[in-house]
């Protein structure tokens, strides 16, 4: 008999101390639950429909993810933003490091014009700067065209098959590299400033301090802007959505994931097939971002 | 209207996420009430009065709105611009699915009215007697509001083609006026020829452009009878015009400017592209948007296949009352005024519009003007009398707005890569076939 109570009064003691706790964390838990987690639910469950032009909606179960991973436009898609991810992220956040690192050498006049100069296509939202490289891109009016004046042949084609990709790697490398230079450059200056008089006193040069303490100190950085970067040319969307009308036959419907899911959602009404493509895409870049976060704070610790 | 495929710029910055909030606001709930008001209903509505929502953009919206209340000071109609052709009809899509907030006039371009009266989202507008209309609007317009005996609009604007072309270029060159497509690709050859920077038009894949070309040639590659659809992309027809613009696809005879880009109206400025084959709503973009060509510019019917005079429609549209409305007597009388309406129509050819209705396309007025941009050359007779050689049975498809979307992808890669049309064309067809079947039509089966 006595311990039966004994289990029977320890849940219920629990359970008083978490009602107390649920009245502080419930305001954000109700918050948390309708614009984050029901959200994503409602789109899982979209995902096992399927709505029809005739003949109205039905239960399909799997049937949208198999369609998926069977479709070579989604597929192409994919390889598209990670083509795009392994070449363009690498040179993006080089050039990041190596401005911040100049800026922080305290070796160039004017680092505050630089800094802000560096930042400033931050500032800029997405679509204006897109619209401006458009101008920039034009190869009968645009300043490629007067290049290609200039040059006497047409050596500069931003807009064809082949260098689209680059051109749209370009317009965010502008856009996103005074950002990834400012987390760097925040990280480089909490940098407590003995370890670079030891470092001086010990007879260290420029790159031996570059090696041996700017770099170590931004290895978090260098982590969580990489992890930003990959979320963002998963989610590439503006840029090649504002150049379609430039390049229409260039830059498909389906060019990047999220232009898949935009299209086949608001041209194609196939909303559930959509909301696939974004559970999938979704998940897919969790995996990918874990991975490096795994990586870089394993080399963190060693 | 007249801005038949304009700026596509999607200023929508939708991510996954929002896309995910967006689709939380859906539920299929389709419209409530029956259309069974009478002609009579009209009047009293207006005397009635109320408030109404009305989605336009059309340049002469906020100016017809403005006479009607001044008419009917009891109405009260909230213009709205929901953004231009496939950003409205992305809009209005969306409010029928979620069941609310849509507005109770809307306009649509024609080739987009199928889908949304196959939705079952718009009220079909002959009990209110709006059949008695028909001798008011010329065929090829009352032809795409009429589906099946229901009447889902009316009429606004009508595009019959014409060919425009740049005549000081023309002259320069010594070309003559085109008649037929072997004397309109020979043009092409001769003027590229003369100046490697010069084009007789652009086209890098426009369906709107296509479809209107395949409707001249005599193709009817969309028939749909309820939701039995057939497809046919290389009929008689589609094929004739493929063959002979593959000539100039094949040669590089032709510019890769995009339509309605700043560069285009710089190349229409400047006399790099020297013909547009397009609808008669023309004239007002040109005159407003390529002010420094005025003088350059003529007009001149279609060129044909064999010479018999034949054209079709681009572009153009009309007004639809959607079944959502809590008003719908009111809404239509505001859409029977908006279109038929000489003061509302005198608005609508003030703003430059091609009109759709017989009356005005038939006064000597009209018939008569010289615009200056033109050289003083009396362009509507040409395109009046255009208007009278459309051919009659073309369809669009109930899912045209989709068709539309994925053209780029099948037939514009042949543009991009200069090969055969006709291959593209099957491949935009094999997709619409797959996409119908999906959809729950019946395709080519």
């Amino acid at each position: 008999m006595a311990s039966v109570t004994l289990t029977q009064s320890r849940p219920m003691r629990r359970n008083r101390k978490d009602w107390r706790g649920w009245g502080f964390v419930g305001p954000f838990m109700i918050v948390f639950l309708a614009v984050l987690v029901a959200p994503v639910v409602y789109a899982i469950v979209l995902t096992l429909f399927r709505q029809q032009l005739v003949g109205g909606s039905g239960f399909v179960g799997l049937e949208n993810y198999a369609l998926l991973f069977q479709d070579p436009k989604f597929w192409e898609s994919l390889f598209r933003v990670t083509l795009f991810l392994v070449v363009q992220v690498p040179i993006m956040l080089i050039l990041s490091l190596l401005a911040a690192l100049a800026i922080d050498s305290a070796r160039l006049h004017g680092t505050g014009f630089f800094r802000i100069a560096i930042f400033l296509p931050y500032a800029v939202p997405g679509v204006v700067a897109a619209l401006i490289w458009g101008f920039i891109y034009g190869n009968q009016f645009g300043l490629t065209g007067s290049i290609n004046d200039l040059l006497g042949a047409d050596i500069l084609q931003p807009f064809s098959s082949d260098w689209i990709l680059a051109s749209i790697g370009n317009i965010v490398t502008w856009e996103f590299m005074g950002y990834n230079m400012l987390i760097f450059y925040a990280a480089l200056k909490v940098i407590p400033a003995d370890l670079y008089e030891a470092a001086e006193i010990d007879g260290a040069g420029q790159f031996r301090i570059i090696s041996g303490i700017k770099l170590p100190a931004l290895r978090g950085s260098i982590v969580i802007a990489t992890i930003f970067s990959i979320i963002g040319s998963f989610q590439l969307f503006n840029e090649p959505n504002l150049l379609k009308a430039l390049a229409p036959n260039v830059i498909s419907s389906y060019f990047t994931p999220n232009m898949y899911a935009y299209n086949l959602s608001f041209a194609g009404q196939q909303f559930n097939y959509s909301a696939t493509v974004a559970i999938v895409m979704g998940i897919i870049t969790a995996v990918i971002a874990y991975i490096v976060q795994l990586r870089g704070s394993r080399q963190e610790v060693r | 209207m007249r801005t038949k495929t304009l700026r596509r710029v999607a200023l929508t910055t939708a991510s996954v996420l929002t896309l995910g909030l967006s689709l939380a606001a859906c539920a299929s709930g389709g419209g409530s009430s029956s259309g069974g008001g009478t002609a009579d209903d009209l009047e009293a509505a207006l005397e009635k009065g109320g408030t109404i929502t009305y989605w336009s953009w059309t340049p002469s919206a906020e100016a017809q709105v403005a006479a009607f209340e001044k008419a009917y000071p009891k109405v009260d109609v909230k213009l709205v611009n929901a953004g231009t052709n496939t950003d409205e009809y992305t809009k209005l899509q969306n409010a029928i699915t979620a069941g609310s907030g849509a507005p109770d006039v809307a306009q649509v371009e024609y080739y987009a009215i199928p889908q949304f009266a196959l939705s079952d989202s718009l009220v079909d507008l002959a009990s209110y007697g709006f059949g008695d209309l028909e001798d008011q609007y010329s065929a090829g317009p009352w032809s795409s509001v009429d589906i099946d005996g229901k009447i889902y609009g009316l009429p606004q604007d009508s595009g019959p083609m014409a060919m425009f072309y740049n005549k000081t270029v023309f002259d320069q060159y010594g070309i003559a006026v085109p008649t037929t497509y072997d004397e309109y690709v020979a043009a092409a050859e001769k003027l590229h020829a003369a100046d490697p920077s010069k084009y007789i038009t652009n086209d890098t894949g426009d369906s709107g452009f296509t479809t209107s070309m395949i409707w001249q040639a005599g193709g009817q590659p969309f028939t749909a009878d309820g939701t039995d659809v057939t497809i046919d992309l290389q009929d008689d027809g589609s094929k004739k015009w493929a063959d002979s613009w593959n000539r100039l696809v094949e040669g590089d005879l032709l510019a890769t400017t995009p339509g309605w880009s700043d560069e285009w109206y710089k190349a229409l400025g400047d006399g790099t592209i020297a013909t547009l084959l397009t609808g008669a709503w023309m004239p007002g973009v040109l005159e407003s948007s390529v002010p420094q060509a005025s003088g350059d510019w003529a007009v001149a019917p279609m060129p044909t296949y064999d010479g018999t005079p034949v054209t079709a429609e681009n572009g153009g549209g009309g007004q639809v009352v959607l079944k959502q409305s809590k008003n719908q007597a009111l809404a239509a009388a505001f859409l029977k005024w908006l279109n038929s309406d000489p003061e509302s129509i005198k608005v609508f050819l003030e703003s430059g519009g091609f009109p759709a209705t017989t009356a005005d396309l038939e006064s000597p007025e009209f018939l008569a003007q010289t615009p200056e941009y033109f050289g003083g050359q009396a362009i509507n007779e040409v395109l009046v009398d255009a208007s009278k050689n459309v051919p009659t049975g073309w369809h669009y498809l109930p899912y045209q707005v989709y068709a539309n979307s994925i053209f780029a992808d099948t037939v514009g890669q042949a543009y991009k890569n200069g090969t055969d049309l006709n291959d593209g064309l099957q491949t935009w067809q094999d997709q619409l076939v797959d996409y119908g079947n999906q959809q729950g039509f019946t395709v080519n089966k």
